[in-house]
């Protein structure tokens, strides 16, 4: 057992808290979230240069190797930072689905365009009648010779209006669920930002008898439900890492906030109202964070991670939606306002949760592993 | 970083899940009844607890993180915490948390040569058992305003007042006692650390009966009771900086995560064997949900667990106490929601008391009565949630805040 970072991934933390210091203070994001684009094209380039964007991938596709555990640490910095960009979509979403199902050609393009920052990516997954789950998505690819044609409507692609690529889940007849490969710009493909409380960039995709080559998908057909999943376990994990750093971070600047305000002559941290109000923040964050690394470390050592995935997820959905409600209250007036950093966290807590599933589903995920397996050896 | 055990720990492992599993189909039906707490009550949980102790002296494991010189093998911390999850996993009883986890290291840091010589040995062997001279009638979360007194008297220290929630008092032949020396001084200055004899003239021991019956508690009075100098740990006025330490010692609390997930594999069988309206209970999504959502807590949870072991292991957990507190407040109140949930998807059967054929033979609704207490105990869950506000968030403290 060992327990402590390794030195480099400490020089790689302090080196993303540092860029954000610098590059991408909160008026920075407020700013970014009042553009249509919603993210900056130079600071997506400084963190490709930065290594960060190909990170997860493999030498000979362009990427670092890094462990999963890396790639945490990334995470947790985007969400102290709060930082509006396509990484989730892009890196951990379409590039683990490109990872795990893409042929050798689409790995060598895809990942390593990915890897260098020139490629932005987003998955078309939801529809307005689907869960979390894959049986209710209706979209059809109807076979068409050796391609497909795609018609329908897909909802909170996130990062569908500034990429250049998207992914596809659509039913590809008897085979069932694919994934297919739609260059953004098709003229059948038209592409609406939504209004969306994290100002994240969550788009309506409307596709018009779009045709796609059997060669542009990612795995065989009817593949698509279970690159899903797999793609899917991680990424819960990738999306934990970003709340359990918005966790510490929020705490960080409520801490502060409340030994700087003064009322009925004191400090407001001085008071137990508070204090105790921090305490569970506290705790809610540390028993996060801590389950976040256990589960990394199992992603990195090739152990069963699924369930624990779930559970991780599940505990930082409700740790982050209870750490940013107790630290605008505890901010009073000021942390209701637009202006104010820890309404940044606030307005993220239900589309974080809602990132890779929700609350329920992750504590149903972990109740049906149990019911089939127990709970595994002591 | 990596949560991976070595196959030597592994192997040990292995060992104290066999010798505990064994040696536990031989525990009594009330063994579990009230957590680890409760084997002081009734006299044939007690003669067990007195059999598993011979038993673990032998293996050498009673004390096996002290050092050689006092019947230790200087085990490394992880290895204790392993040891300790199993103990706690299986529910045995046997080790003397007050003398082995509390006084002992004490009497390490503060004692004289004599004194360890005299004291450490007996622990160490399970010779003897210890309770904790603590609390007052009016010094409870407030400890350091205490007012029992030792007053000086030759070589002597006369000592009168009433000490109380003393836990297992009643099968204790020692106390550590923390008294007030100087009486001219307030709170925490001018008290002293002594080792006591439940035997000597001037001490009186009355039960206190816990919610559900048991023996647990007691209230212990000294009237003129004379305590020789020789007996006081450290130097004399000196005894709540000793006693900071005494509260700080083994606080991984692994184990108790290794106890609530003991309790949730019962819960998962129960649910998965048991019928309401001809439905199995797994069969209802509020019951998944909240079975889904207490093993991502305790997983969680343990997962801090072993921070705490690792800040100790590696000599940093002075510098964040914060953390064993938050173990401390988790573990009780994730209990206490295993208990609260079982009882609710159990029914009206989930009232039944110390019944064989009672769910889970009644283990969750003693749980539930005795959790509370360990939620007030040690330090209160509110009194751990000051210290992580200061410790842990650095939030001013300010007067009147202890």
């Amino acid at each position: 057992m060992d327990l402590d970072f390794s030195s480099e991934q400490t020089m790689l933390r302090d080196s993303a808290a540092k860029f954000f210091a610098n590059e991408c203070n909160y008026e920075e994001v407020k700013h970014i979230e009042e553009t249509d684009q919603g993210y900056s094209p130079k600071l997506w380039q400084k963190i490709a240069e930065l290594g960060w964007t190909g990170l997860l991938f493999p030498e000979n596709y362009g990427g670092y190797g890094g462990s999963f555990l890396d790639l945490v640490i990334i995470f947790e910095e985007i969400g102290k930072a709060c930082f509006p960009s396509p990484f989730f979509s892009t890196i951990v979403q379409c590039g683990l689905l490109i990872l795990e199902g893409g042929t050798e050609e689409q790995k060598n393009d895809l990942l390593s365009r990915i890897a260098d920052g020139s490629l932005i990516m987003s998955l078309a997954q939801y529809e307005a009648e689907t869960d979390y789950t894959y049986e209710s998505i209706t979209m059809k690819a109807e076979q068409k010779g050796d391609a497909y044609v795609l018609n329908g409507t897909k909802m909170f692609a996130m990062d569908a209006n500034i990429a250049d690529k998207l992914i596809v889940a659509a039913h590809a007849g008897a085979a069932g669920l694919s994934l297919f490969l739609v260059d953004a710009d098709h003229p059948g493909v038209s592409i609406t930002k939504l209004p969306y409380v994290s100002a994240e960039n969550a788009c309506e995709v409307i596709f018009k008898d779009v045709e796609v080559g059997s060669n542009d998908m990612i795995g065989a057909p009817g593949d698509g439900a279970s690159l899903l999943d797999k793609m899917y376990d991680k990424a819960a994990v990738a999306k934990a890492a970003e709340m359990s750093g918005g966790c510490e971070r929020a705490i960080g600047l409520t801490a502060k906030y409340a030994r700087e305000r003064v009322q009925y002559g004191n400090p407001i941290g001085g008071y137990q109202a508070i204090q105790h109000f921090m305490s569970n923040m506290l705790i809610a964050a540390d028993t996060c964070s801590n389950y976040l690394y256990k589960v990394a470390c199992m992603i990195d050592e090739g152990d069963d991670f699924s369930r624990d995935a779930s559970g991780l997820k599940a505990v930082a959905n409700e740790a982050y939606r209870f750490v940013t409600e107790r630290a605008v209250k505890i901010h009073g007036g000021i942390g209701t306002t637009r202006e104010a950093d820890i309404a940044l966290f606030y307005r993220r807590a239900h589309p974080f949760s809602m990132m890779c599933g929700s609350t329920a589903y992750h504590y149903e995920k972990v109740a049906q592993s149990l019911l089939k397996d127990g709970l595994g050896a002591f | 970083m990596d949560y991976k055990l070595t196959d030597e720990e592994l192997a040990l492992k292995k060992m104290y899940n066999e010798f505990f599993r064994e040696e536990m189909k031989k525990a009594p039906l009330k063994t579990l009844k009230g957590g680890l707490e409760g084997s002081y009550s009734s006299d044939e949980v007690w003669e067990f607890t007195k059999y598993m102790r011979k038993k673990l002296v032998e293996k050498g494991w009673y004390v096996q993180h002290w050092p050689k010189e006092y019947g230790g093998r200087d085990a490394p911390l992880n290895e204790q915490m392993i040891f300790n999850e199993s103990l706690a996993y299986f529910g045995a009883p046997g080790i003397d948390g007050f003398g082995v986890g509390m006084f002992g290291p004490t009497l390490m840091l503060y004692a004289t040569e004599e004194q360890k010589k005299r004291l450490l040995l007996p622990i160490g062997k399970g010779e003897v058992q210890y309770c904790q001279g603590w609390s007052e009638p009016n010094a409870g979360s407030d400890l350091a305003s205490l007012n029992t007194l030792a007053i000086k008297d030759g070589e002597y220290y006369v000592v009168n007042g009433q000490k109380i929630w003393i836990t297992g008092g009643h099968r204790a032949d020692h106390m550590f006692l923390l008294a007030r020396t100087n009486p001219a001084e307030k709170r925490g200055r001018g008290l002293s650390v002594f080792n006591v004899d439940l035997f000597w003239p001037g001490i009186e021991i009355r039960p206190i009966k816990y919610m559900n019956g048991a023996h647990i508690y007691n209230e212990v009075f000294f009237t003129d009771c004379r305590i020789h100098e020789s007996e006081r740990i450290g130097p004399e006025n000196q005894g709540w900086a000793i006693t900071r330490d005494t509260m700080n010692f083994e606080r991984s609390g692994a184990g108790a995560f290794a106890r609530a997930r003991r309790e949730l594999e019962h819960v998962l069988e129960y649910v998965k064997t048991t019928k309401r309206n001809g439905k199995y209970l797994w069969e209802d999504p509020l019951v998944r949900q909240k079975l889904g959502k207490l093993y991502s807590e305790m997983e969680a949870g343990r997962a801090m667990a072993y921070k705490v072991a690792w800040l100790q292991r590696v000599g940093n957990l002075r510098f964040s106490p914060a953390v064993a507190s938050e173990g401390k407040v988790f573990s009780t109140e994730l209990m206490q929601r295993i208990a609260d949930f079982a009882i609710e998807i159990m029914g009206l059967p989930g009232n039944l008391e110390d019944l064989e054929s009672a769910p889970l033979q009644g283990a969750m609704i003693g749980s539930y009565q005795t959790i509370i207490g360990s939620i007030i105990c040690a330090g209160s869950n509110e009194i751990q949630r000051n210290i992580i506000a200061w410790v842990g968030c650095g939030l001013p403290r300010l007067k009147g805040q202890g």
